[in-house]
């Protein structure tokens, strides 16, 4: 008998040992990079806020991120938060690992209205938003304004035709030594964002069919091809010139379209001559102001996490305000929250500003997994074009054709679901 | 043969049956468990959507098949693939087997010394080889350039370029993997027989000719084997383009096994990838066949 009793009292005391529930709650993040770096000075203040939490952040690089994020998804080991590059979100979304987090948004909590539209819009899936945009990217113009002003410009241009037109001034004004703008031909950024600015939707039919024989993609394809043709820009790619930086500050062209992180880059390269000569604008588009890429990356939280609540503490904590302005000082990432813009150094810059005028009007590329394959075959058809190995009309056909065939399994699902949808539908009718 | 065997024997073939057993079996589960998989992947249209859902698993048949052959990039990769395995393979089997006749060659000092030399950069990882050979092959500052440029031979972009970079890339696997072979044929020549070579040479045979009709014969088991594995390795070549310029410029440097991999792990068509992994393999056993049998009737008609 005292056996037992003392077996009971053992267990009992080893039960005891292990009160999990009231100690501190272990939330994992997974994050690229620099952010990797910074994001875990950024955690100490949550802990100090939220006593009960410990944050434990691993950082990913970059170049490996993918492959583990999927090995991860398909052996189960996925961390609570994680940093995604929000191009991925489709994916991971069809994949079913991330937490919809609609109903959390419900209960409180910054929606839309507080971040930049288009950049929210990268998170949202069929309607569902699975992701906080937690820092932009998005691609405007680099440009010297002494070579635009000796071709009779104090500002850039806002449309399409005066634009190009300022590229033919600068081009005739320096005897036709310099081109207007440097577009790299193996970048699929210059043909998707002149597309969304024509107003293409770049897939169409529920994202399950190429959209580029459309008028709106023609118009923007023409024009992109105009600027080789017309010399304006040089037929080269970002490996066939040796140093971007060097090529700017001899003048060998004007413009160039790039993102953020140059901003400290040109400071640092350009000599000190030169730097009050370089400037920032807006994309031109094709009748005003135009759209840009919406880049950047996104909060999200996978759905196998068994802190839901803990993890959702943490996100809402890095998408505060003055906790996004801290991040930018840090990572230089520019914050995708609109209050953190209103009251910080960030519009104390020019140029800073320009992107901040540029984020009220981005687009999000199609929220498809197949999206970086397809910008890569845009590529592909837009360097042949640009070489004249095959005429811009076939090259969109063919392009038309390879994203058909891609997307055929979306087609088939997407009608699978209608099937469903309608049997489920006659079934309540009955 | 009659059926009925002793007791003996039968106890015996269950004993060898039990020793064989755990390879078998390690072969069954690791090597055609995973084939089988593969071949009914290769059937199927298993893509990102079904490791979400694997409801949405269909069964395509020949589906993939049928479209590899109509896919531009499997008829580019297999172009580079043949490109790397019939002007690659001969090359490196020919610098192998010219090197091991200079280091086995009588004259030759220091012998360890350049088996040691040339078989290093088979051992050396290919991703810190890559970097050196990055270097060299830079457009602008590379060593490549700086010495054809003494020659007034005008800026070439080795990597940048669609037209330079395949072959560029192949003469870094010709250099990384030359000195295995090397290394075989090595022990090949160390046994042909001195007193042919003599006995030939009083009869006054000169190199050339000694080569050709004693050399060359004697090696023909290895040449054999040599010429197998290495076609078969540059059919498979796979991390050079990889590392060193990701299958660019424009695909031209992308292989079969490269265009598999990024079928399977970069857009997760393993269906389509598995079906890419088959169709290899018959190339791989055709070439193969081919090369056996040239040898058995050179073999034939010698003995003739």
């Amino acid at each position: 008998m005292t056996r037992a009793r003392l077996a009971l009292l053992l267990v009992l005391a080893l039960s005891g040992c292990a009160p999990r529930a009231t100690g501190p709650v272990t939330v994992r993040m997974w994050a690229m990079g620099r952010e990797g770096e910074v994001v875990g000075e950024l955690c100490r203040d949550f802990e100090r806020e939220h006593p009960g939490i410990r944050v434990q952040v691993q950082q990913i690089p970059w170049s490996a991120a993918h492959e583990k994020l999927l090995t991860a998804h398909v052996g189960g080991s996925l961390p609570d938060v994680g940093q995604l590059g929000n191009s991925w979100i489709s994916e991971f979304g069809a994949l079913h690992a991330l937490a919809p987090l609609d109903g959390w948004l419900a209960k409180g909590g910054a929606g839309r209205d507080a971040y930049f539209g288009g950049i929210w819009d990268t998170n949202v899936l069929e309607g569902t938003p699975y992701g906080l945009p937690w820092y932009v990217d998005t691609r405007l113009l680099f440009y010297r304004k002494d070579l635009l002003a000796r071709a009779g410009y104090s500002s850039m241009p806002t449309t399409w035709t005066e634009w190009a037109e300022c590229m033919r001034r600068i081009r005739a004004q320096s005897g036709g030594k310099r081109y207007g703008i440097f577009l790299p031909t193996n970048e699929w950024l210059q043909p998707v964002v002149f597309g969304l600015q024509s107003g293409s939707s770049l897939l169409s039919e529920g994202n399950t069919r190429g959209a580029f024989q459309q008028p709106e993609f023609k118009r923007a394809f023409e024009f992109l091809l105009g600027l080789y043709r017309e010399g304006l820009a040089p037929t080269l790619g970002i490996n066939e010139i040796a140093n971007m930086y060097q090529e700017f500050e001899r003048g060998t062209f004007a413009m160039v379209i790039t993102g953020p992180w140059n901003l400290g880059e040109f400071a640092r390269r350009l000599p000190d001559s030169l730097q009050g000569a370089w400037g920032t604008a807006p994309l031109p588009g094709p009748d005003g102001p135009g759209v840009s890429f919406a880049g950047g990356s996104s909060l999200v939280m996978y759905q196998s996490t068994k802190h839901p609540e803990e993890s959702w503490a943490l996100m809402q904590y890095l998408s505060r305000p003055d906790v996004q302005v801290k991040f930018w000082q840090l990572t230089g990432d520019l914050p995708a929250r609109r209050e953190a813009w209103a009251d910080s150094g960030l519009t104390a810059d020019a140029r800073t500003r320009a992107f901040g005028d540029q984020l009220t009007r981005t687009a999000p590329c199609p929220m498809v997994p197949e999206w970086e394959e397809i910008a890569t075959r845009i590529l592909e058809q837009t360097d042949r074009a640009i070489r004249g190995a095959t005429p811009p009309d076939s090259a969109l056909a063919d392009l038309d054709r390879i994203v058909d065939r891609m997307l055929e399994k979306r087609r088939w699902i997407a009608e699978r679901k209608a099937l469903t949808a309608n049997s489920k539908h006659s079934e309540v009718a009955r | 043969m009659s059926r009925a065997k002793s007791p003996f024997k039968a106890r015996q073939a269950r004993a060898g049956l039990l020793f064989a057993l755990p390879s078998v079996v390690l072969i069954l589960v690791f090597f055609f468990g995973p084939v089988l998989y593969g071949l009914w992947l290769s059937l199927t249209d298993f893509d990102l959507y079904a490791i979400g859902d694997p409801s949405t698993v269909r069964f395509v048949g020949i589906g993939n098949y049928a479209r590899a052959l109509t896919d531009a990039d499997v008829w580019n990769a297999l172009k580079v693939t043949l490109f790397y395995a019939f002007v690659g393979a001969p090359l490196s089997v020919a610098v192998s087997l010219v090197a091991a006749l200079l280091v086995d060659a009588q004259a030759t000092r220091m012998k360890a010394f350049f088996r040691v030399v040339y078989f290093t950069p088979v051992v050396t990882t290919l991703v810190a080889v890559a970097i050196v050979w990055r270097y060299l092959y830079q457009p602008q500052y590379g060593l490549v350039n700086a010495f054809l440029a003494h020659f007034g031979v005008p800026r070439i972009d080795w990597l940048g370029d669609p037209h330079w970079a395949l072959p560029s890339i192949l003469l870094l696997a010709v250099w990384k993997n030359f000195g295995y072979n090397l290394l075989i044929f090595i022990a090949g020549l160390q046994n042909v027989p001195r007193e042919l070579h003599e006995a030939a040479q009083l009869d006054g045979a000169n190199g050339w000719q000694r080569f050709w009709n004693i050399t060359l014969p004697d090696l023909a088991p290895v040449f054999l084997f040599i010429s197998v594995t290495t076609v078969i390795n540059y059919f498979q070549l796979f991390a050079e383009p990889y590392v060193m310029t990701q299958g660019g410029p424009l695909k031209s440097t992308t292989s079969l096994v490269l265009l598999m991999y990024e079928q399977g792990f970069r857009w997760w068509r393993l269906g389509y990838a598995a079906a890419l992994a088959f169709v290899l393999f018959a190339l791989i056993l055709l070439a193969t066949t081919v090369q056996m049998r040239l040898q058995a009737m050179q073999a034939g008609k010698e003995r003739a």
